[in-house]
């Protein structure tokens, strides 16, 4: 006796609901290799998912198991070369062995990792996880801007060309039903009668003629019934719905002066990835612009942006100038959401810091949703970030952050974020 | 085309259409394969659950591989990591999946991959359908340890019991519990004694009456009324002992009385004990249940072939995918991974067929009793009655042995190096046979390590004695698997070893101190 079943057709992701305590159990490490992954990638590449690294050992299941020493005794098959009684020397204590690479394989010793990949969405759930969205949504409808026209039912008034038939007709027809009911229902009684006088034996002329005449009232105040009724018409109505946009630009500032070395560059890359997975959350399309600057600002592509070598002194000044001209020109701030993030090593030319705040103040801050400044920096702050932290007071969609090193990063955006909710609510 | 044996030609007329050995397989083809091959299985004299024949995707087969061959498994993270390590190493082409997974159930569930060819899913009926089916309904270890009739009841019930102590107790609690269940789980076994029938019914009936009963036990045991008497003994030495015998069934005896445990995580421990049960036979007669299943696939389709029933096409893709199943590397190749139990108990089965058809001078001395006798018999008496370990030690043929070249290596810790202790020769035959035997002895594998004390009328705490096997050490895992174990206590546990000297010296401890650092 044999049953045979096809159950391809059964649901195939039996194991999700284990894969997903899996990922709940181990969110701590995976969190952990996410924001490191986040420095291999280039700034718009968010459409893939990750590959976590999980050391093995947090992942090991302990049971009781036989450990090292004592006499063991093994068969193995395919002798080749030994006889009874043979010695073989047993390979150099593990001790010595390790010991004698222990500098070489320092990294990658005796540790075997776990690899596996999570999807974008996991990926980016875990990246932003509790980072306040919905505040953000809020404020970004605040301002809508374009509209959409959609259906939204009927109405009884409307313009020739937005006639409904089929609506209109079907109320003709229900009017046409209601108002000559009792009429066809006494017209039916009428004609029941006339035939029952017919198939009488007896002629009731006199009758049959009242009969036909009631009759034909009754019939021609039936149709006197208009067939439709301007009552009857129905029209298309239309509304104007306001739809938020779903564009943004992101503009990255930064500078690269002399002072500013690769890794300081490194840093301020992460944070824009971080930014622009952020937005990428919420926007559908997202225009980046990168401005760099010394003495003068420029919009470069990314590799230029993050590699190029620049010399000279700084003005920070110029790039929030080009960023303004750029807006203006092509990001009208009735269509697009705008965010500015600003990276330096706190260096700028003494004068111009007091500058760079009133152009913050009148131009760019009324214009974005959201200004961030990060000063990347070992030394003490200078006149640019005591000028910013007095426009941090008086502005909650500007927020300034201090990072020392990369490991600073993730936290001082999830501060700049959470920061942002709190002014807003 | 059909070229037909003359000594079988007597059985089967002449004009046998073969069946159609085209690779892509439909229900239809399947059914007349499943038919074909019930018909040689019963004249074979296999004796079978009714089969449930699944076909599944790949995706579907590594769920199944998650569940590690559970059915229907309870939710728990380990498996979801089982899942993704699959995944991982079947995407990156690491690992081919099975091309089957069978259930030791009543009816036998086989779960054939989607993917396979006609010859394949052929070759896979006659293996897990026939071969390990009959396996299971016939050997004593699972006759008389598993009940196939009752454990797809009794895992719909764990799972809906764990999901239902998630709902009431959040989920961290029962994950906490199944984790350190899962690390006693080899440890939850009766080895000795036959445990009772698992059954739904009688699981539910008595569920809730078993945790009033159990909570009542415990409580008894535990009753801290101080007895005065007492208080002047030395303090190591409690009036009376318990457990009065050591216990190796370790979860048993938390289940039993551990002091702290509610009742649900009581319940929780049953289960991981009674799923560890239940697959414990398995562990014990692999490379009999893998050479029983081979030997019947090759026998079956061979005898179909002479039957004129399967194609020589057919053939040569079966014995392709036969032969890469019954490899065995030698101990010097780079793909060597100890002994292949599916090319061990082939063969073995294979040999004994040998034996009783055609005996040599060496068989009728090594094998007096079946030198000769019944092949068909004397298989079947060897498939019913032993395990891997017994199977080898009677039933390993000096012939096998020169076949796969085998030797034995003698490794003391105390040498600098290891000993050839015997090889493929006359004098070497008994000793290979034995250690080989010994190899597949579970008792020498796992851990010796049982309860030996439990403080009950002073600090509750627990002991626990390892007895090493061969001077072997217990593993670095000890202080892990201790703190799970302290988990279920809740009060100090410790194990202690035996030293040359003869004093217990305490090898790993957790208390409470202990597992704050």
């Amino acid at each position: 006796m044999s049953n045979f079943i096809d159950r391809r057709l059964n649901s195939k992701n039996k194991s999700t609901i284990n894969r997903q305590r899996f990922l709940r159990r181990y969110k701590n490490q995976i969190k952990k290799s996410v924001s490191d992954a986040i420095s291999k990638r280039g700034v718009t590449d968010i459409n893939s998912g990750e590959n976590i690294v999980i050391p093995s050992k947090d992942l090991s299941e302990p049971v009781f198991h036989q450990g090292s020493g004592g006499i063991r005794d093994k068969v193995h098959p395919g002798n080749d070369q030994f006889i009874t009684g043979d010695h073989i020397a047993k390979p150099p204590a593990q001790q010595s062995q390790k010991s004698g690479q222990g500098d070489a394989s320092n990294s990658g010793e005796g540790e075997d990792e776990f690899t596996f990949s999570i999807s974008k969405e996991e990926y980016l759930n875990l990246l932003f996880e509790d980072l306040e969205l919905p505040n953000l949504e809020k404020n970004q409808l605040d301002k809508l801007i374009e509209y959409k026209t959609v259906r939204s039912g009927f109405c009884a008034e409307g313009v020739a060309s937005n006639i409904d038939i089929v609506k209109s007709l079907q109320r003709s027809i229900a009017r046409r039903i209601a108002m000559t009911s009792s009429k066809r229902k006494q017209l039916k009684e009428y004609q029941q009668a006339l035939a029952n006088l017919q198939q009488d034996k007896h002629d009731h002329i006199s009758e049959e003629r009242e009969l036909k005449k009631l009759i034909k009232t009754l019939e021609e105040k039936i149709a006197k019934i208009p067939f439709i009724d301007t009552f009857d018409l129905r029209f298309r109505n239309f509304a104007k719905q306001a739809i938020p946009t779903s564009k943004a630009v992101m503009f990255c500032l930064m500078d690269v002066s002399g002072s500013m070395d690769q890794a300081t560059k490194e840093i301020a890359k992460r944070f824009y990835i971080l930014l622009y997975l952020f937005l990428s959350r919420t926007y559908k399309n997202i225009d980046v612009i990168y401005i760099r600057h010394h003495t003068q600002a420029k919009e470069v592509d990314e590799h230029e942006f993050f590699y190029s070598q620049e010399t000279g002194g700084t003005i920070a000044s110029s790039a929030l100038e080009l960023m303004n001209d750029i807006i203006i020109e092509r990001y009208n701030d009735n269509q697009w959401n705008i965010y500015g993030a600003q990276a330096s090593d706190g260096d700028n030319w003494a004068d111009d810091s007091p500058h760079c705040k009133s152009l913050l103040i009148n131009e760019i801050l009324p214009k974005t949703r959201y200004f961030s400044y990060i000063e990347i920096t070992q030394r003490a702050h200078q006149t640019l970030w005591q000028e910013y932290q007095q426009v941090m007071e008086n502005n909650s969609n500007f927020a300034i952050e201090h990072i020392k090193e990369i490991a600073d990063i993730y936290p001082v955006f999830r501060e700049l974020f959470k920061k942002n909710t709190k002014n807003a609510a | 085309m059909v070229t037909v044996n003359k000594k079988d030609s007597s059985k089967v007329t002449p004009q046998v259409t073969p069946l159609n050995d085209c690779p892509d397989w439909t229900f239809e083809l399947l059914e007349q394969y499943q038919t074909e091959i019930a018909r040689v299985a019963k004249h074979y004299r296999l004796d079978t659950y009714t089969n449930q024949i699944e076909v599944i995707t790949a995706e579907q087969m590594m769920d199944a591989y998650a569940g590690v061959g559970m059915p229907i498994g309870y939710n728990h993270w380990t498996f979801g990591k089982k899942f993704i390590q699959t995944e991982q190493t079947y995407k990156r082409g690491q690992m081919g999946l099975a091309y089957e997974i069978v259930i030791n159930s009543s009816p036998c569930i086989s779960y054939l991959m989607e993917e396979n060819t006609m010859p394949m899913q052929a070759l896979v009926i006659a293996h897990a359908c026939y071969g390990h089916n009959s396996f299971f309904k016939g050997n004593y270890l699972f006759k008389s340890w598993t009940d196939a009739s009752s454990i797809i009841d009794y895992l719909l019930f764990a799972k809906n019991y764990i999901a239902e102590c998630e709902n009431k107790h959040g989920i961290d609690e029962v994950e906490a519990t199944l984790d350190a269940c899962h690390a006693l789980m080899n440890h939850g076994v009766d080895r000795y004694k036959r445990p009772q029938k698992i059954s739904l019914d009688e699981e539910l009936k008595r569920q809730e009456e078993r945790e009033k009963y159990l909570q009542s036990q415990v409580n008894m045991l535990w009753r801290t009324v101080p007895n005065t008497n007492k208080d002047n003994n030395d303090d190591n030495e409690h009036k009376y002992k318990f457990p009065s015998e050591p216990q190796e069934n370790i979860l048993y005896f938390i289940e039993k009385n551990a002091p702290l445990l509610k009742p649900w995580q009581r319940e929780i421990v049953r289960i991981v004990r009674k799923i560890s049960q239940y697959f414990y036979p398995q562990k014990q007669t692999q490379v009999m249940n893998e050479g029983w299943a081979c030997f019947w696939h090759y026998t079956i389709l061979n005898h179909l072939y002479d039957e004129g029933l399967v194609t020589d096409k057919f053939m040569l893709e079966f014995l392709h995918s036969h032969t890469n199943v019954v490899a065995q590397q030698e101990y010097n190749s780079k793909y060597y991974s100890g002994i292949n139990p599916y090319a061990l108990g082939f063969n073995m089965f294979i040999d004994i067929r040998r034996i009783c058809e055609h005996p040599t001078e060496e068989d009728k001395e090594f094998f007096p009793e079946i030198a000769g006798s019944n092949w068909l018999d004397t298989l079947h008496f060897a498939m019913e009655n032993f395990k891997d370990e017994s199977f080898i030690s009677q039933y390993l043929s000096p012939k096998l042995i020169r076949d796969f070249k085998l030797f034995h290596i003698h490794d003391d810790e105390k040498n600098n190096y290891v000993e050839i202790g015997a090889i493929h020769n006359e004098q070497g035959y008994k000793k290979i046979r034995h250690k080989l035997s010994d190899q597949y002895n579970l008792s020498n594998l796992e851990v010796n390590i049982q309860i030996i004390d439990a403080n009950i009328d002073g600090d509750r705490s627990l002991t626990l004695r390892y007895i090493p096997h061969n001077g072997i050490e217990l593993g670095d895992s000890k202080d892990e698997v201790l703190k799970h174990l302290h988990y279920l206590w809740q009060f100090d546990v410790k194990i202690v070893q035996e030293k040359q000297e003869g004093e217990d010296k305490v090898i790993a401890q957790c208390s409470d101190k202990t597992k704050a650092k």
